[in-house]
């Protein structure tokens, strides 16, 4: 029987496995000690269960587990990255090129570190999402000390050629940081192959609980150092400070564990029921996918529908189907996606636009139900839309003097 | 943020949604809003031209539920109104009605604009004046 509401917002957070929570358990009444403490078997046990986790998250990304900073999440570990190289790097340099279309936590902390004197060079993205390779190479100069450039987006899932990035970046002897929030777990990403020397990545994107994260921090060839950002005990070999969130680190273990042995089937299944759901949307009249259908995560699909708009769309049906949509009429500023303006998309289309985030526990009939749901909303709020009227009736709607508020 | 339950009523259920003759002199267009920001509204009024009473109204609304409902409303509430009394809804009165929280009074701000403007475009035609309104203060 089909169970409602249905969650399609697999970017935004994931249902955490009940494997995971399993594991987790016993850290929160029973084994309570502090990682820390070295002198009795409460902490030991503790500090025995951070360190299996460690592994457990180091083989997914194929890094050494001494390369592995745990932190509250990705949030963090964008931050720790990017002011911890700005810091430790200094004396190289002040300049750091990022990508138009990155998640705020990126964006934000580089607008900080050119308050603090840094100098940040953005790059724009095509219109499938991707960044010039040539651009990124010209981009570099003597005193470019980061490229922080996220593998996978979190609203269209547009995968950025992470390979190639790294070489360019390396052959100018520059660190490359990615923020790997949406890939890690889904794709396969291996640190050393991909030529990451820091990233970021969350456990509850992978099916693992909230407030736990990592940053990965390439131990040699070259030898990365981030200056710590929260000062106090020293943990995490000195990068980050603060009592280890035991439970949380091993639920993440455990999260990283099953998805290195489940992704590539999940992967498989996933980007089949994904394409069904476009598929079957993109049969009504003016729909678009957003972003790059190649190089994009197998779970992620993004559509505009023209003449609907998003808000209004998801009402429709958002009593019975999570999802979230790229316009942004809730808040106060009225502005629609960045990332999709960023694509080239007019405000009209980042408007009507809705993020498919599907996941572990999606099934065939969920997307069934979806499908017909949205299908029909369309169609009545086109019904309802004066736009629609005008586009059936041949009215170019650029020739219209609207009144801009 | 949850709807109130006004405004998924006139969603689920909207009232006078369609078009009018809008080349009728006795029918009068308002389009308000703009793509870019993600709501346009149309809102059409029929005007019996021995009464001076809106004997019709229709509406067809690009934008989110807050936007539907406000447009929608409107409509009911200017049938059986004369235009004059039309001129007096005000923003606020459909704020009230539909439980709008703050950051869906600009719906509320589209409604009233797109009555002025269909009332205007009724004037016009009728060899009257377009009344001129202080611009509004949300948008």
């Amino acid at each position: 029987m089909l169970k409602l509401p249905i969650y399609l917002d697999n970017n935004a957070t994931t249902q955490m496995d009940p494997r995971v929570l399993e594991a987790m358990l016993p850290y929160f009444t029973e084994h309570y000690g502090n990682a820390a403490s070295r002198n009795h078997p409460f902490g030991w046990e503790a500090e025995e269960a951070v360190d299996y986790a460690r592994e457990q998250v180091a083989k997914l990304i194929g890094a050494d587990p001494k390369e592995i900073i745990f932190t509250s999440g990705a949030t963090e570990s964008d931050n720790l990255a990017i002011k911890g190289v700005f810091e430790m790097y200094a004396s190289k340099g002040n300049h750091i090129i990022t990508v138009s279309t990155e998640h705020k936590a990126v964006i934000d902390t580089c607008k900080h570190i050119e308050k603090l004197g840094g100098e940040v060079t953005t790059l724009e993205v095509n219109a499938e999402g991707l960044i010039d390779l040539k651009e990124l190479e010209a981009a570099i100069k003597p005193t470019t000390i980061l490229v922080a450039i996220m593998y996978a987006n979190n609203e269209i899932g547009v995968i950025q050629p992470m390979r190639e990035i790294s070489a360019i970046a390396r052959k100018h002897g520059v660190l490359v940081f990615t923020d790997g929030t949406q890939a890690v777990g889904k794709i396969p990403v291996d640190v050393n192959k991909d030529g990451i020397d820091l990233m970021a990545f969350t456990a509850h994107k992978m099916y693992g609980p909230k407030g736990v994260g990592a940053l990965y921090v390439r131990r040699k060839n070259p030898r990365v150092k981030v200056t710590a950002q929260m000062d106090g005990g020293g943990h995490e070999r000195g990068m980050r400070s603060g009592t280890l969130n035991v439970p949380g680190i091993v639920g993440f273990g455990k999260a990283c564990e099953i998805c290195m042995l489940e992704m590539e089937e999940e992967a498989i299944r996933l980007s089949k029921l994904r394409d069904k759901l476009e598929n079957a949307l993109l049969q009504l009249e003016e729909a678009y996918v957003n972003g790059s259908r190649d190089h994009r995560l197998p779970h992620v699909s993004n559509i505009s529908f023209k003449y609907v708009e998003g808000e209004g769309l998801l009402m429709g049906f958002n009593k019975n189907i999570a999802l979230s949509s790229g316009s942004a009429c809730t808040s106060a500023s009225l502005e629609p996606s960045y990332v999709l303006k960023a694509l080239g998309l007019g405000d009209d289309l980042a408007h009507s636009s809705l993020r498919f985030g599907l996941g572990r526990f999606t099934n065939e009939e969920q997307i069934d139900y979806t499908i017909k749901a949205i299908s029909e909303t369309v169609l009545k709020l086109r019904e309802m839309s004066p736009l629609w009227e005008m586009y059936k009736e041949g009215i170019d709607l650029n020739t219209i003097e609207w009144a801009h508020h | 943020m949850a709807y109130s339950e006004k405004v998924i009523d006139h969603y689920q259920n909207p009232k006078n949604v369609g078009t009018l003759d809008k080349g009728a002199k006795n029918v009068g267009t308002g389009l308000v809003g703009a793509p870019e920001c993600g709501d346009v509204m149309r809102l059409q009024i029929e005007v019996d031209e021995s009464t001076g009473v809106i004997k019709d109204a229709k509406f067809k609304t690009f934008g989110c539920g807050s936007a539907i409902a406000s447009s929608s409303l409107a409509t009911e509430w200017l049938k059986g109104k004369s235009v004059d009394e039309a001129l007096k809804i005000d923003n606020m009165d459909i704020v009230e009605e539909l439980n709008l929280p703050p950051v869906k009074i600009h719906c509320s701000v589209l409604a009233e604009d797109a009555i002025k403007a269909a009332i205007n475009d009724y004037r016009v035609k009728n060899g009257m004046e377009a009344i001129k309104f202080e611009d509004s203060v949300v948008h």
